[in-house]
């Protein structure tokens, strides 16, 4: 902790000495310290979890150690079945969201912008919302079957809220100032659109679509619980039924890295819209 | 030329911001509005940018009577108004999207030369100071030629020394192509270094309460007597124009406080 301490001492005042001219590696330095003691906290459990397993001060039985949970994983990954699952999840969560997404943009950007629409669309939208996503499952399953269709339209629906709420939320609250530099220069209502309305909600569209991938994940466990052959989800109830906390855990590590994996994408792919934003979360 | 006649506001609450102002600006000339609080002078500035609608009267530009915004109208607001999310020289360039693009690059690269902030050029608004962000929004208004530019007290969030300087950028981009200027300010100063008239206005409802010409050479000296002098005789009507209202009820009390003695 000392050795620590000291060498954080030191980087800091390295780093005030280049703050003249910062190079890249003396912010590479900085950051990678911060994040380190993210890691901290859950390898420190771990490896206690594993050294109470280890002297038999536990059994490990339904609580597994962290070594047994990866050498499930890796055995998962080695006869291929982790990549078909994790791949037939991702497929499912892709398409549930392209579908939520894509009518959460439109119907949001209908009712943000048009306030007739809003009377029309919204009461209905927000009465639909109130309903517990997963009330609609035993009708999906009626209407769409047991395979892929009804899977993947609770998936679309779990995501079509937040992305409509965000949208038609982030449309609405518009800085009525900006909106006003667009009719002194005698904007159309497509131009409007386009060169304001547009890249004023984008910050926010983009959190909006985020937090509806992060519902879509959500809800891809729901729907893999009611009946699936393939996916994580799958071998979350498989792994209950033959007993198999190991197997869990291990989907349970597959799921939290997929999503991870999903966000940042996301954000690195919508990052280029957004970096004229003057807040603190770029940092983040 | 710029004439408002008979000219009111009335709000939707009830409000009475403006009360038939009669008023010419001639071509080239620069007015200022000045007066306390609440009298609308933002309000006919609004009219005339149109961004709201009059509720009687008209304002006519060269014969034409104005209804919505006006290409020839250029308005600078009390914020710079920039939009995040364009560059420095995009911002100016807002307004150009009618002309070639060589047109329009000579233009930015020649306002942005004018107010100082070339090296800049690509630069998000959030990196500027406040002055140098109503610096852009200046050259914004003043790029696409407008016959009359509006100045919503664009001066007033910034401190004395910005804003001396911002004075200067103002006064040499209008001698290029000198056009109408309406400044809005409660800045009596601002108002005798810049305009060649001063409009007073008084509240409740907003009229016209006197006009001021300032006829002192450019560039004004704002040390010397002359400009003193002018503040001064700005600074006195201003005063009568807060106290009117007041005078009335304070001599009916004069009167009600002799009878109780005799």
């Amino acid at each position: 902790m000392t050795g620590q301490a000291a060498s954080n001492a030191w980087s800091s005042h390295e780093g005030a000495a280049a703050l003249a001219a910062p190079t890249s590696t003396e912010k590479r330095r900085a950051f990678d310290g911060r994040i380190l003691l993210g890691f901290f906290l859950p390898i420190a459990i771990a490896l206690l979890w594993e050294a109470a397993v280890t002297f038999g001060l536990a059994e490990g039985r339904l609580v597994p150690p962290p070594s047994r949970i990866i050498a499930t994983l890796s055995a998962l990954a080695e006869t291929g079945e982790l990549w078909t699952h994790a791949w037939m999840t991702l497929w499912r969560v892709l398409v549930g969201f392209i579908i939520g997404a894509f009518s959460g943009i439109v119907l949001g950007a209908l009712s943000g912008s048009s306030k007739t629409l809003r009377q029309l669309l919204d009461p209905t939208l927000q009465a639909l919302r109130a309903i517990p996503s997963i009330a609609w499952v035993p009708l999906f399953i009626l209407w769409l079957g047991i395979f892929e269709a009804s899977k993947v339209a609770l998936i679309a629906v779990g995501v079509f809220f937040p992305v409509y709420l965000g949208i038609a939320g982030a449309i609405l609250s518009v800085d009525r100032k900006l909106v006003e530099v667009g009719h002194v220069f005698r904007l159309s209502r497509v131009q409007l659109a386009r060169r304001i309305l547009l890249p004023a909600v984008l910050p926010e569209a983009v959190i909006a679509l985020r937090s509806g991938l992060g519902l879509g994940f959500m809800f891809v466990v729901a729907a893999e619980f009611m009946g699936a052959s393939e996916g994580l989800g799958y071998l979350l109830v498989d792994g209950q039924q033959m007993g198999k906390p190991d197997q869990i855990l291990a989907a349970i590590i597959a799921f939290a890295l997929l999503g991870k994996l999903a966000d940042s994408l996301l954000v690195a792919g919508t990052k280029p819209l957004v970096r004229w934003q003057d807040t603190v979360r770029e940092r983040l | 030329m710029l004439s408002f006649e008979h000219l009111s506001k009335t709000y939707a609450d009830g409000t009475r911001a403006l009360s038939d102002i009669n008023l010419i600006v001639q071509e080239g000339e620069i007015v200022a509005l000045i007066g306390g609080s609440g009298c609308g002078k933002t309000t006919l500035l609004r009219l005339i940018a149109g961004l709201d609608r009059e509720s009687a009267g008209q304002i006519r530009l060269d014969g034409e009577v104005l209804s919505g915004p006006h290409p020839a109208i250029g308005i600078v607001f009390q914020e710079p108004r920039l939009l995040p999310w364009l560059s420095v020289s995009d911002n100016i360039a807002f307004g150009l999207d009618g002309l070639s693009t060589a047109e329009r690059q000579a233009r930015v690269s020649h306002a942005l030369e004018k107010i100082g902030l070339v090296e800049h050029a690509d630069r998000w608004p959030r990196d500027l100071s406040g002055g140098q962000q109503q610096r852009v929004s200046i050259a914004r208004a003043f790029v696409t030629n407008p016959k009359v530019l509006l100045l919503d007290e664009p001066f007033s969030a910034l401190d004395a020394f910005t804003r001396a300087s911002l004075h200067e950028h103002l006064l040499s981009l209008w001698e290029e192509t000198r056009p109408t200027v309406v400044l809005v300010t409660h800045d009596v100063q601002e108002a005798v270094t810049l305009a060649d008239r001063a409009v007073v206005m008084q509240p409740k409802p907003g009229r016209i309460f006197d006009e001021l010409p300032l006829t002192l050479a450019r560039p004004r000296d704002r040390t010397g007597l002359p400009f003193e002098t002018s503040v001064r005789r700005v600074l006195t009507a201003l005063d009568h124009s807060l106290k009117a209202p007041q005078a009335q009820p304070q001599r009916e009390r004069d009167r009600q406080a002799a009878a109780l003695w005799w």
